[in-house]
């Protein structure tokens, strides 16, 4: 344990400094409080997880982050200089590059298009096409991307080739921090498993990664450090040497929460397979509660809620 | 003796041949159109086929095409303007009544209509953005405002629903030359407006595919949260282009005015949507991020052809609207075909 901390202090003698340092970041709607209490610490060559269920405040950090939002609690430092973003703009000239989830991608614009959107090179007055798809196209084969076609319509391609893209745009345009949502939610294994790829080699070039998702598995393959969000707090913060990946699943499926719910489906036999004749009628009755468990089920949504 | 195709990198994309790249862009569906109204109109029309009405007919199309170049622009931008027709009518009248109320010149006249326009634009995309509603509303609500208020100042000004007559004051003669000469080329009578619609959709088509500003349009159009979060100013582009569509109103406003030495209160009414008709007959998506400036331009050389092919057949031109809804649904219909043909090569 101690040696894999000596090799990550060793071989990024300035990774001490974080190039994205969250202090106590916090986040309200107006008496909502969305994200309260978030310390991350954001280092070069080091792939931070944030993983955290739906409504948990991943959205809200990565808009933060990406100058989408401002944030009302805490500071942000960008290489150690406080800073507030606002814009994307702003966000991007700082180094930082969100590739979102819903994809950054217009669909009906072609692939280079879309790759120098916002960036474009310019010769005189127009634009330097020839230049501007010849890098695309050296950009995305040093990536192992196949695409034959670079004035393709980015909406006909496979999620995965899309988020290659997104990706490959963003350590080309100098990103020194690379904010990944849910990178992997909406791929099959063999997509998934190339996007991590890219996780890596992004890390490998010396950048900050955040990859944001649900998926412990995901998350563990490629992780440094990881932190687990729940309505809007930090539940774990840990080291990848200081947790397994047991750990790390029952701590996100909510360890607690899961024996918690297992005594809620108390009585429920799950071994049993009904069986229903051709023809007959089915019917499916609600689920009584008693009082109590009615008046916890409230409470609890009246959490999530704020 | 099966035909292998050579793959370069990935098996399954074969690379697409010329053709069908050449009919995968998006005005391919209006020039078929055009094709085939001309040689329909040729056919039965023998005025049709004179050198003469050459120039009459691309005047009709010119006074359209001046606006759905940029009503085009702004509809790839995924936005409409319903105030455009109205705003054309508000401009002509700004001029000519600034110039007679205040005794100007009439060129500084015809400078408050260009600022009016633009801020009438402006105003659409300002609103838009701090509404947050969709621009059909906006607009719709400007296009009722500009109406009202084109009667009632022309009332309040001049006691009646036309615009006084200026041709007698300073400025009126230049001011004729450059909004309305005509020039003889050969038999053809050419009118300064073609030129001007052909400079427009020049540069429209120039900015739309060869600057940055085209790329942040189709961004804006398509997606525009995507466009946002890779720093595109997505206000300021969707602003600029009602401004864009302010200047066409206010360059067709112009022509109107010193054309015909007066501008009529009502008019105008109807005439969005014929610009958006000659911008979705050259192939822009009403959702935006899809669509061609020289399609828009072919739509509105449609409009010419068929506005006065039906008077030269001897057709009765009441049956003319028919024919444009009719034009424009199978426009669509034959966009919608080639681009789903040549998006499967």
């Amino acid at each position: 344990m101690s040696t894999a901390t000596a090799e990550r202090t060793g071989s990024h003698t300035t990774s001490d400094e974080a190039l994205l340092e969250l202090d106590n970041i916090g986040k309200s709607y107006g008496n909502v409080h969305a994200l309260r209490g978030v310390n991350i610490h954001v280092r070069q060559g080091e792939v931070t997880c944030v993983l955290g269920d739906n409504g948990a405040g991943k959205s809200t950090l990565i808009k933060i982050i990406a100058g989408l939002h401002d944030y009302t609690e805490g500071t942000m430092k960008i290489n150690g200089i406080v800073r507030r973003f606002g814009s994307p703009r702003a966000a991007q000239a700082a180094g930082i590059a969100t590739v979102y989830q819903d994809l950054a991608l217009a669909p009906l614009m072609s692939v280079w298009r879309n790759f120098f959107l916002g960036n474009e090179i310019r010769r005189g007055l127009g634009l330097d096409i020839e230049k501007m798809k010849q890098i695309c196209d050296a950009e995305l084969t040093k990536m192992g991307i196949a695409i034959p076609d670079l004035d393709r319509p980015v909406g006909g391609l496979s999620g995965g080739q899309r988020q290659c893209i997104a990706i490959a745009r963003a350590i080309y345009f100098g990103a020194r921090v690379i904010i990944l949502d849910e990178p992997t939610a909406a791929l099959g294994v063999k997509q998934s498993g190339v996007v991590l790829k890219y996780i890596v080699a992004a890390r490998d070039a010396g950048l900050g990664v955040i990859f944001i998702t649900h998926n412990p598995h995901h998350a563990f393959l490629v992780g440094n450090h990881f932190i687990i969000l729940k309505l809007g707090r930090v539940v774990l913060d840990a080291h990848r040497d200081e947790l397994t990946l047991d750990q790390l699943t029952a701590e996100m499926a909510g360890g607690q929460e899961l024996e918690e719910l297992s005594h809620e489906l108390r009585g429920v036999d799950v071994d049993k397979v009904v069986d229903v004749k051709q023809g007959e009628r089915v019917h499916v009755v609600a689920p009584s509660l008693d009082q109590e468990e009615l008046s916890e089920v409230r409470s609890e949504e009246a959490e999530e809620e704020k | 003796m099966t035909a292998t195709t050579v793959t370069a990198r990935d098996e399954r994309v074969a690379t697409r041949s010329r053709a069908a790249l050449f009919l995968s862009r998006p005005e391919v569906g209006a020039l078929i159109g055009a094709i085939a109204i001309a040689i329909l109109f040729l056919a039965v029309a023998p005025a049709f086929r004179k050198v003469e009405n050459i120039g009459t007919i691309l005047y009709g199309s010119s006074t359209i095409g001046l606006m759905a170049v940029t009503v085009a622009l702004l509809m790839i931008g995924g936005e409409f303007d319903l105030s455009a027709g109205v705003g054309v009518t508000t401009s002509g009248l700004t001029a000519a009544l600034t110039a007679w109320n205040f005794g100007l010149n009439v060129w500084v006249g015809v400078l408050i209509a260009l600022i009016v326009s633009l801020a009438i634009g402006a105003f659409n995309g300002w609103l838009l953005h701090i509404t947050g509603l969709p621009s059909f509303l906006v607009t719709l609500g400007t296009f009722f405002v500009l109406q009202g208020v084109n009667l009632a100042v022309t009332r309040i000004v001049t006691g009646g629903v036309t615009s006084n007559d200026i041709t007698d004051m300073s400025g009126w003669t230049s001011a004729q030359h450059v909004f309305a000469a005509s020039f003889t080329i050969g038999k053809v009578e050419l009118n300064i407006t073609i030129f001007y619609w052909i400079l427009l959709t020049i540069i429209g088509g120039f900015l739309l595919l060869r600057t940055r500003v085209g790329n942040w349009i189709f961004a804006v159009g398509g997606d525009s949260s995507a466009a946002r979060a890779v720093g595109v100013p997505v206000v300021a582009t969707k602003i600029g282009l009602f401004m864009a569509v302010g200047f066409s109103c206010w360059l067709t406003g112009m022509h109107m005015l010193f054309n015909y030495n007066n501008v009529q209160s009502g008019q105008g009414v109807g005439n969005e949507f014929i610009y958006i008709i000659a911008a979705v007959i050259g192939g822009c998506l009403l959702t935006g991020g899809y669509g061609s400036v020289v399609g828009a331009s072919i739509g509105a050389l449609i409009f010419g052809m068929t506005q006065l092919g039906i008077t030269y057949a001897g057709w009765n031109p009441d049956w003319f609207k028919t024919f444009l809804g009719v034009m424009l649904l199978l426009a669509t219909l034959v966009n919608m075909y080639v681009k789903k043909k040549a998006d499967a090569r």
